[in-house]
């Protein structure tokens, strides 16, 4: 397009795309969901086994950030009709327009591809089929499928964000053996409970973009019962972890204080209703929510303190 | 004089993000050649040079 088209334009014929700054872009890569995929994707680079170069290692782990990123993305594309829908996710690039759909599909299936193979140039190729598999179970098995089939959508889901300490490990050593999956285990089975405690505390409009969530489809009595289950799932993995060789005395002491407050607080929320909820403005629902953060980075911390202890840390 | 128009001042910091985001790229892909490189991994060239790991014992004698 030339300068003299350009300047006939009226505001009103450019497209959303023309609007789009960088951070929108950026948006559309979910920071959040990213930051956490850097951070247990690193800690399970540093607890394998394996030489890989600092600087290999630092670049792999841009890699498996990137591809989270764009499994974001494809997801923020496939998901813009329910995100116009819901308060909380209508100022959106897509849903308020300032990033036309089409450009976000491109985006995610670029970085898809950018991201698979330079992790597979970096590593190796184990790891960039594991990430090339989490993308796809993001994108295509949980967005485009099972989240608004079933109401299990955050505990398959879930398994999207567990897997990347796992591509973390393949990148390291080429490998995925039982430890790397005890790390899936952990994410996986952390992920539902963390999310069920802040769905019982924040007023979110599913019901309206018409995703079978589990408070809605079986009621919050049901999920509070749900959480504390996983609550007990989780704290079994994290103990399996503690005494495999990624832990050591350490670790353990550490999984059994986090786990031991985690279900004081699950069970807790379980035992009540909606309404002692809501006349402490859910106090315990809050405190359980907030825990599962302090949960899942402390827990992955102590397995890199247990690494750097070296001979003096493991069993 | 010519006066920018505001499609150009919007895009502008759009344009050179993206420009940051090529330049950190290409030094990416320099860094893990030079590493590879010097940990030895594709030290062989592929076609028209001897490649000793492809040489028999005897070849190699």
């Amino acid at each position: 397009m030339t300068d003299a088209s350009l300047h006939a334009l009226d505001r009103a014929e450019i497209g959303p795309a023309d609007e789009a700054g960088l951070g929108d872009y950026w948006q559309l890569l979910k920071p959040r969901l990213m930051s956490l995929s850097v951070f247990t994707a690193l800690v399970g680079l540093i607890v394998a086994p394996g030489d890989l170069h600092p600087f290999l290692g630092a670049t792999s782990i841009l890699w498996i950030a990137l591809g989270a990123g764009a499994s974001g993305a494809l997801n923020m594309w496939f998901d813009a009709d329910i995100d116009r829908v819901m308060r909380r996710t209508r100022n959106r690039p897509i849903p308020a327009g300032r990033v036309a759909p089409s450009d976000a599909l491109a985006l995610g299936l670029f970085l898809s591809a950018l991201s698979v193979v330079m992790l597979g140039l970096t590593a190796n190729w184990v790891a960039a089929g594991w990430l090339a598999f989490t993308i796809f179970f993001y994108a295509v098995i949980y967005s485009m499928w099972l989240k608004r089939t079933t109401s299990w959508n955050t505990v398959i889901g879930g398994l999207a964000g567990a897997f990347p300490p796992m591509i973390g490990w393949a990148a390291a050593t080429g490998g995925t053996p039982l430890e790397a999956w005890l790390l899936v285990g952990l994410i996986f089975m952390w992920t539902p409970p963390h999310f069920w405690a802040l769905a019982l505390f924040v007023k979110m409009d599913y019901h309206e973009a018409r995703i079978p969530m589990l408070t809605v489809t079986h009621g919050r009595d049901a999920t509070r019962r749900q959480a504390f289950l996983y609550a007990l799932g989780l704290a079994a993995v994290s103990l399996a972890t503690a005494v495999s060789s990624l832990g050591g005395p350490l670790t353990l002491a550490v999984a059994l204080v986090l786990n031991g407050v985690f279900l004081y607080h699950a069970f807790a929320v379980w035992r009540r209703d909606d309404a002692a909820s809501e006349a402490d403005r859910h106090a315990a629902e809050r405190a359980m929510f907030k825990w599962s953060l302090v949960y899942l980075f402390a827990h992955f911390s102590v397995f890199v303190a247990e690494a750097a202890l070296g001979s003096y840390g493991g069993w | 004089m010519h006066r920018d128009h505001e499609i150009h001042n919007r895009r502008k910091g759009r344009n050179f993000g993206l420009l940051a985001v090529l330049v950190v790229f290409i030094l990416l892909i320099f860094g893990v050649t030079v590493v590879k490189i010097r940990s030895g991994g594709l030290s062989e060239a592929f076609d028209h040079v001897l490649r000793p790991s492809a040489m028999g014992v005897e070849d190699g004698e």
